[in-house]
Formats: C-alpha cells, structure tokens, sequence
C-alpha cells in the first residue's frame, strides 16, 4: 500500500500549490462581487486577456511573464475604472438593473473570448521561462517550480491587498462603501471613486493572475469558462469578501480538484469544482451567506 | 385575441411561410432558415424563466443539449420518429429544469444566475464522460435520405422546427395573459412583497423553470439530424447561451413578440454573416449589439416602439 500513500500525499501537495493560485484568480472576485456587489462573470475573460499579454510579451521580447504582468497592473488598473464607470452610469445609477447588468458582463466577457479566437486562433499557447521545465524533490514529494512560483505570487499577492484593505486610508474606505455608502458620503468621501478604485483593483489583479495561468498550463481562449464557476465556488465557499476565507475556499478546493484528478482522471475535475458550487449555493441559504 | 384565435393566426403565418419556402426552391433557404426558427424556440422558452420571472438563466446550452442527446441516446438504441424524440427530450430537459428549480429556490439573482452556469459545466462533464453517446469523441447519426409527408427532409425538420416555434411562442402568449403570467410579473417587481401577498413564489418559480427547460429541450432534439454529427464542443457551445440571452434582450423581455423579432433579427444577420465574413465574426456581432442594446435600449426593440408611439400620440 505504499504507492497509494505516496500518491495521496503528492496530490495533496499539488492540491495546496494549485490553491494557492486559485486564490490568485479569486480574489479580484472577492473584491468586485464580495465587497463591491457587482456580479463580474466577465473576470476569468480579463484573467485570460492576461494571459495573452504575457504570452505576446514573452515570444516577441523574451520578457519575463510575471514581470510582464507587474508592468501591466497599470494598463488593467484603468481598463477596470473605465469599465466601472460604463457599469455605473448604465446600470448602478439607474436603480436595479440585475438582469441587463448580468447580461452586460456576459457580454463583455463573451466578445473578449471571441475578440482573441480572432486574433489568435484556438491553438493552445505557452510561455517560456527558466522556472518551468525543474521539480524540486522532498523525500518522495514532488514539487514542480511551475506550481510553486504562481503559489508564491498569488501569496505575496494575497498578504499585499490584505495588508491594503486592513491598514491603509482607501482600503478602509473601500470596506465602508460595502456597510454604509451614505455613511460615507456623509463623511464627505465620494463612494462613486472609491468604488472606482476598488473594482480597478480587482480587474488589476487578474494580469497577474493570468501570468500564473499561462505558466501552469497552456491557454486557449475558452480556458477562462472553466475558471467562472470556480471563482465564484471559492468566493461563495470563503465568505463573500473576506481574504483569509478566499485562500481557505481556494485550498480546498485545489485539493479536492487534485484529489479527484489523480484519483478518477483529469476530465471529471471541473464537474467537481462545479458540483461544490451547487451544492454550495443549495445548502448556505442566501442568509447564512449574508445577503 | 382570444388564445385559441391566436393558434390559428399563427398557425396561417407558419403555413404561408412554408408555403413561401417551398416556392424559393433552395436547400440552403431551409438549412438556413431552420436555425432561425430554433432560436425562436430557445429565446422564446429563455423569455419565460428570463423576462417573465426575472431569473436569469446562462445554462441554456446546457438544456438544449440534453435534448440533443437525449435524441443521440435514443438513436443508438431504438431509433423513434422525431415528433416523439421531441416528447422525450421535452420531458428529460423539462425534469432536469424542476430539479435545478428545488436546488436554487432560495438562491435569488446573481446566485441563481451563476448556479445555472454551474449546471451547464456539471452536464457537459457528464456527457463527455459518457462513451455510449459518443464522449468528447462526438457521435455520428445518419437520417434518412427522405422524409413523410414533404419529401425532403431538411423541409421536414424545417416544417418540425416552426410548428414548435408556433407551440413555444402561443405558450408564452398565453402565459402572459393569465393568472400565471401575474404571478410571475409579481416576482420580477417584487418577490418578497409578492410572497408576502400570499403569492405562491416557489411553486411559480418551478413551473417557470420546469416549462423553460422543457422547450429548450425540444429545440435541441432535432439537431441531431439536423447537423447528423454531434460532439460536446458544438452541442454545447456557448453561442447557444449567448443567443438565448441576447434575443429577448434585443427584442424586449416583457412580451412574447420581443424574442421572436429578436431571434429572427440576430439569427438572420448571424446566417448572412457566416456566409459573408466568417462564424467567430458572427458572434462578435452579437456580443457587440448585446452590450449596445441593454446600454442604450433596456427595453428592447419593443421597448424603443412603445416610447416612439407614446410620444406621437401625446
């Protein structure tokens, strides 16, 4: 019975380190839906447009992905904002859209993925760089440096907007606009810019994230479909909006995915990461998921 | 117009329209005009569950494909004439929509959107896993060269497919101007007030589900025959979803002539562009005028008419 054990620890190893980029993914989520309420589907699109920037990057110029996506935290940053405001002045400003405003992330998210099937095809692409091809071994534990570079990132990048929403100015502020917008207004902080910042933060967050997703794994455009339902299983699973439970839910699910991978074979994995949501969303009424 | 009056009326249009066809004497006129009128069926039955009850569904494909290989597994085993097919996959699309209704009836708006975007990934795993209708390999239906009644049999699925558009869309009419229809208008303004006037909420919100479902389902049971090769991928595709989002919202939700002129106004640009410009063009078309429209026009083309003739009449 050795082999199984060992099996069963190395899939929960790479369980922990896909976790941790699951958090990565989530978390411009956990902003944009947790805190902010806006039902962003359209998020693993920018995740994937991510992607095919450092894709382009790195082949073109020989540019590091992970560095590619730090110079283009601006670029999405803005992309964010700007799409904020369509959203606000359509949908938040004219009372409750729900419907239009759902159809309209669909839609946003549907022309991205059409948007580069038509500049670049279905063909899956890779990134290159020094950290993808070597494992480091523990004992018999594995660990690939492909999977444990994207967990350090999205860990650094995890402590780094905790640290900002906890201790400074406008992470406050960002955290108040959730509770109380009056409440704020009244305090004389605009919670129109606040809100501004903060879904420019979590539309900034999926550069990154997508840079990680292009060293795990080859990308294709329609890749991002599989990653809605796991966003937002590990928002719902982590408590709406808390980091802490975003990191949680993405671990636990990373080893049940893995688990079930090496366990069943590869292609029931997303029939898993969507079953946890539905019986997620089936048996945490809205209540208890505090709304 | 009294319900019935309406069946007939629409029933004369469906056969002019077939008459019209028949005259054209061009396949392609079918092949064409078939996909169309299935996007009736699907925006038609999206419509109920979406403009109705408010509840918006993106696992479309995920019913519509469960008719479809519903048809496959039918197929394999002991081949039955289509009108039954569509019975059949009626019925199984028709359950699996009540049984999403009792596992998200306390979800309310975005949850429940993102669930149905659940279901449709947890039905596609299924079936790709699942060797006897193919898998992800796909699998191959071959019809018959010739049909009852009309001969050829891409006008017999043609003919199918619009005395199912005339179904779905007499339905959703009649719907709309009953108790039933109230009742769903009542959860789509307000479901808690609507509760707390004794509206029965839960069990409206399964008929909607349960009837959305159903008609999804019966647009998809012919396509096997129509396409005669079925993989995942293509059954499936997210154009499918996007479309039963896109033509109520294009057309207006709040009446049955929304989709209708919806789907015939997309579908038609979606088949002349596939042949001018490219299939990934096509669609891009549709994200662009989807995102414009719920922009500009909330209400739909239907919407844009009744302000335009409010303001000449005032």
């Amino acid at each position: 019975m050795d082999i199984p054990y060992e099996l069963l620890i190395n899939a929960i190893v790479a369980g922990l380190l896909l976790g941790g980029f699951y958090a990565a993914v989530t978390i411009g989520v956990s902003i944009s839906f947790g805190i902010l309420d806006i039902v962003n589907i359209a998020h693993p699109a920018f995740i994937i447009l991510g992607s095919y920037l450092a894709y382009v990057l790195n082949s073109r110029f020989g540019i590091d992905p992970i560095l590619v996506s730090i110079m283009m935290l601006p670029v999405f940053y803005v992309l964010g904002a700007a799409i904020y405001q369509t959203y606000y002045l359509s949908f938040e400003r004219r009372g409750h859209e729900a419907l239009r405003s759902l159809a309209f992330f669909f839609g946003l998210l549907f022309v991205t993925e059409v948007t580069l099937v038509l500049v670049f095809g279905v063909d899956y692409r890779y990134v290159e760089a020094s950290y993808i091809g070597p494992t480091l071994h523990f004992g018999f534990v594995d660990l690939p440096l492909r999977m444990l570079v994207p967990f350090l990132m999205a860990v650094a990048m995890l402590l780094a907007l905790e640290y900002f929403l906890a201790r400074t100015f406008i992470g406050r502020a960002i955290n108040a606009v959730a509770q109380d917008q009056v409440a704020l207004k009244l305090m004389a902080a605009d919670p129109i810019r606040i809100k501004r910042i903060a879904f420019g933060i979590s539309i900034a967050t999926t550069a990154l994230a997508g840079a990680l997703l292009i060293i795990i794994q080859p990308v294709e455009p329609s890749v991002g479909r599989e990653y809605i339902g796991r966003v937002f299983a590990i928002c719902v699973l982590g408590g709406l909006g808390s980091l802490p439970g975003t990191m949680l839910g993405a671990v636990l699910l990373g080893v049940v995915e893995s688990l079930t991978a090496t366990f069943y074979g590869p292609s029931w994995a997303p029939a898993v990461a969507f079953g946890f949501l539905l019986l997620t969303l089936a048996f945490r009424p809205a209540g208890i998921l505090g709304r | 117009m009294r319900s019935s009056t309406f069946v007939i009326c629409a029933l004369a249009v469906a056969a002019v329209v077939f008459g019209l066809s028949r005259l054209i004497e061009s396949e392609y006129f079918f092949f064409a005009g078939y996909v169309v009128l299935q996007y009736i069926v699907l925006a038609t039955a999206w419509n109920i569950l979406g403009g109705y009850t408010g509840y918006v569904n993106f696992g479309s494909a995920a019913f519509f494909a469960l008719g479809a290989y519903a048809s496959v597994a039918i197929h394999k085993t002991f081949p039955l004439p289509i009108p039954v097919l569509i019975v059949i996959g009626g019925v199984i699309s028709g359950l699996v929509g009540l049984g999403m209704g009792y596992l998200t009836l306390r979800l309310r708006g975005a949850f429940f959107a993102i669930a149905t975007l659940a279901l449709a990934v947890v039905v596609q795993t299924l079936i790709t896993n699942w060797d006897f209708v193919g898998g992800s390999r796909g699998a191959y239906i071959l019809r018959p060269a010739s049909a009852p009644l009309v001969g050829s049999y891409i006008e017999y699925l043609f003919l199918i497919m619009l005395v199912l558009a005339v179904a779905a869309v007499s339905t959703a009419r009649a719907i709309e101007r009953s108790r039933l229809g109230y009742g769903f208008a009542t959860i789509r303004d307000d479901e808690l007030a609507a509760e707390a006037s004794g509206v029965p909420t839960l069990r409206l919100k399964l008929v909607a589900t349960t009837l959305s479902g159903a008609f999804m389902g019966m647009a998809g049971a012919p396509l096997p025959y129509y396409v005669t090769y079925l993989d995942p991928a293509s059954g499936f595709s997210l154009a499918y979803a996007v479309n039963s989002i896109a033509m109520p919202l294009v057309g207006g939700t709040t009446t049955w002539i929304g989709p209708v002129v919806g789907a015939i106004l997309l579908g038609t640009i979606q088949q002349v562009a596939t042949v001018t410009i490219s299939s990934a063009v096509n669609l891009l078309i549709v994200g662009l005028v989807l995102i414009a429209f719920v922009i500009i026009a909330p209400n739909g083309l239907v919407g844009l008419v009744q302000g335009w003739f409010a303001k000449r009449t005032t």
